[in-house]
């Protein structure tokens, strides 16, 4: 049995699998030696982190002095690597959580990177509203109240900069957690692969004794589900409440209502994209093309021409609405985006979010790793470039001429963006040789996908199992 | 020690009885061997399976977890938390003016209240998980095979009055049993393969 395809379903994995291949080929990278390419990786990366720690450290003893900032363009890289950053994290929990609460199935093979990749993007965008201060120390006032001599100052619930503290550390959290309790199964198999004692002791305390009861996968199992229920509207609710930072000011060009899902289906965008960077290249130099496969790229490709048609809109609707609301600052503010000294800026915005995903339409590029990945790269650069065209020209020329401005951004700053993507990635390659990089688990309970149980259903079970006709259906 | 704490305060039984495996290779025959095993009124000590079975815990007879009540109760609390504390801070213990808006602006609360509500309800889930699944770190993992995380299904029948063994091994049997055996209460596979798995 197993051999047996219906012939209304593609199997999820490919190369008929047993689940003990399953667990061996996920396990199996982790287990032996690391190869050049992971060293090359995780050294590159650790390189560009300490050089990402080293400009921080300057930036923290200069202060903000370091940037290119000015009086007018109060916010430059530093928020936009933020919402670039929290962008990039909505995909992960877009896939673990929206996807299982629409069955479908298909996640399993990529949920584990992309929660991983929602973490580490998280890390990366808190650090930027910490450090744009200048003076990390004082961080806690965000929540706390301001120490001074008439009692306590507490912080002002009216701002959105404040619900942005609470929303990304409820995030960071939820998703930390929502990432670890799926883990914990995969890592009890880990533990009783293990032969030395350091990676018993390591895996067997994360995996804290799971023993695949099935009195615990019942409440494993609904309680999967209520994180995937409680994670759903906190994804919404992140970036909206980011796209709030900037739709609840006065600022033309921000103070639109559009924002909330604007930002939303941007997140999703650009979070597809680097899944797709990522994935593209796990699948390749770790070998697991027969669970990450066409089909799964074609999926995330799909969900890639959509958000990025909606974006499409959202730009056309911008400055519909910039003319037709008869405001002329609001007009002012999207001709100058286009036409002005940003310019150019914009125009790299609209040709990699608009245009590069055009070729998905076409079924064979969408199943083409190569045009994939090229395009991923270009959604990731369209998506910073938004979140700088958002910012930035709005900021430098507001109501008054003479405050009008231009920002260049200081060497400094441009190392800050590179050091971040440092980080990222060094921390993804942590994640690949420590922890499963595939839901095993999970990929275990959708390989009957596809399979009909002819043994189970038919009447006359010796009939559907005899090699003839096995062999007859197995070939479609 | 914890094990026990946590056995008084959900009042499982001590193990005293032996148990009866059988371990399976196949999903479909672990359910149907588990849904004759539980028309048959035989006790399960437990199933065990590698990844999460659908339908598997009802063909148990096992009720739906409660722990959706811990999320929803934590929640509410969260949500109250935030709504208290914020009213607290803005309307009571220093109002200021800021931009002319209400010392009590409601509204203004939803995204902080909805942020706790997601917030203590999602840590309280988890932390209710490992209570009810029983597992801390540190804990030792106690397995009924060797590869019952890797793709063996393991049925433990408790050899109890209404235990029937020729009835038992005829419904393994039917659905492709690969073993059984009865083995006693404290049985612990890798301890008897010397912890080689």
């Amino acid at each position: 049995m197993g051999t047996v395809y219906s012939k209304l379903r593609k199997p999820l994995v490919e190369g008929d699998k047993s689940l003990h291949d399953v667990t061996h080929d996920v396990c199996h990278s982790i287990e032996g030696k690391p190869s050049q390419l992971w060293w090359l990786g995780f050294l590159g990366s650790g390189l560009v982190t300490l050089m990402f720690v080293a400009v921080i450290g300057w930036l923290l003893y200069e202060g903000v002095g370091v940037w290119g900032l000015n009086k007018t363009v109060g916010w430059g890289f530093d928020i936009t690597n933020f919402v670039f950053w929290v962008g990039i994290g909505h995909a992960g929990t877009l896939i673990s959580a929206v996807l299982f609460l629409f069955r479908q199935k298909w996640r399993t093979s990529i949920n584990r990177s992309a929660e991983a990749m929602t973490l580490f993007a998280v890390v990366c965008a808190g650090l930027f509203p910490l450090i744009h201060m200048g003076r990390l120390w004082i961080g806690w006032l965000w929540v706390a109240p301001y120490p001074n001599l008439r009692g306590p100052l507490w912080v002002n619930f009216r701002s959105p900069l404040l619900w942005d503290v609470f929303a990304i550390s409820t995030y960071l959290t939820i998703s930390a957690v929502f990432w670890y309790i799926g883990l914990i199964p995969d890592l009890a198999a880990v533990r009783d692969r293990a032969k030395h004692w350091a990676r018993k002791l390591f895996y067997g305390t994360l995996s804290q004794g799971w023993n695949g009861s099935v009195r615990s996968w019942n409440h494993y199992e609904t309680a999967y589900m209520i994180f995937a229920g409680l994670a759903t509207p906190l994804v919404f609710s992140v970036h909206t409440i980011v796209s709030f930072d900037f739709a609840t000011s006065v600022i033309p060009g921000w103070h639109t209502t559009i924002f909330p899902p604007y930002f939303v289906a941007g997140a999703v965008f650009s979070g597809f994209g680097m899944v797709l960077t990522l994935l593209l290249i796990t699948r390749k130099t770790m070998k697991l093309e027969q669970y990450i496969t066409l089909s799964h790229l074609e999926n995330m490709g799909k969900v890639i021409i959509l958000t990025g048609s909606l974006v499409g809109l959202a730009y056309g609707t911008e400055f519909f609405i910039a003319w037709y609301s008869g405001s002329l600052y609001e007009g002012y503010a999207f001709v100058n985006r286009a036409t002005g000294p940003f310019a150019w800026s914009y125009w790299i915005m609209v040709s990699c979010n608009v245009l590069s995903p055009q070729v998905l339409w076409f079924k064979k590029l969408r199943r083409n790793p190569m045009v994939l990945f090229i395009m991923s790269i270009f959604v990731n650069i369209g998506m910073w470039f938004e979140r700088f065209v958002i910012i930035v020209t709005s900021l430098h020329r507001d109501y008054l001429p003479s405050s009008w401005s231009y920002y260049h951004p200081t060497l400094i700053e441009i190392l800050t963006l590179v050091g971040s993507f440092g980080l990222f990635f060094f921390l993804f390659f942590v994640f690949v040789r420590l922890m499963p990089a595939i839901a095993f688990g999970e990929v275990k309970g959708v390989m009957k996908m596809g399979q009909a149980h002819a043994v189970k259903h038919d009447p006359k079970p010796a009939v559907a199992t005899a090699g003839g006709a096995e062999a007859e259906v197995a070939n479609d | 020690m914890i094990s026990r704490f946590f056995d008084l305060i959900f009042g499982r039984k001590p193990e005293e009885d032996n148990l009866f495996l059988g371990v399976f290779t196949d999903e479909d025959d672990v359910l149907e061997a588990t849904k004759k095993c539980r028309d048959a009124d035989f006790n399960f000590y437990d199933v065990f399976s590698p990844y999460a079975v659908h339908g598997l815990d009802r063909a148990m007879g096992l009720p739906f977890s409660k722990i959706t009540w811990v999320t929803f109760l934590a929640g509410t609390m969260g949500c109250i938390i935030g709504f208290a504390g914020m009213t607290y801070v803005s309307w009571w213990d220093w109002p200021i003016n800021i931009g002319g808006k209400s010392p009590f602006p409601f509204p203004a609360f939803v995204p902080v209240m909805f942020e706790l509500t997601v917030l203590i309800g999602g840590l309280s889930t988890m932390l209710a998980l490992f209570a009810l699944c029983r597992i801390f770190p540190g804990k030792k993992a106690r397995l009924l095979h060797p590869r019952v995380t890797d793709d063996r299904f393991v049925i433990a029948i408790e050899v109890d009055e209404d235990f029937d063994e020729a009835k038992c091994r005829e419904f393994f049997e039917a659905h492709n049993v690969e073993e059984m055996k009865e083995v006693p209460s404290d049985y612990d596979a890798l301890a008897d393969q010397g912890g080689a798995a």
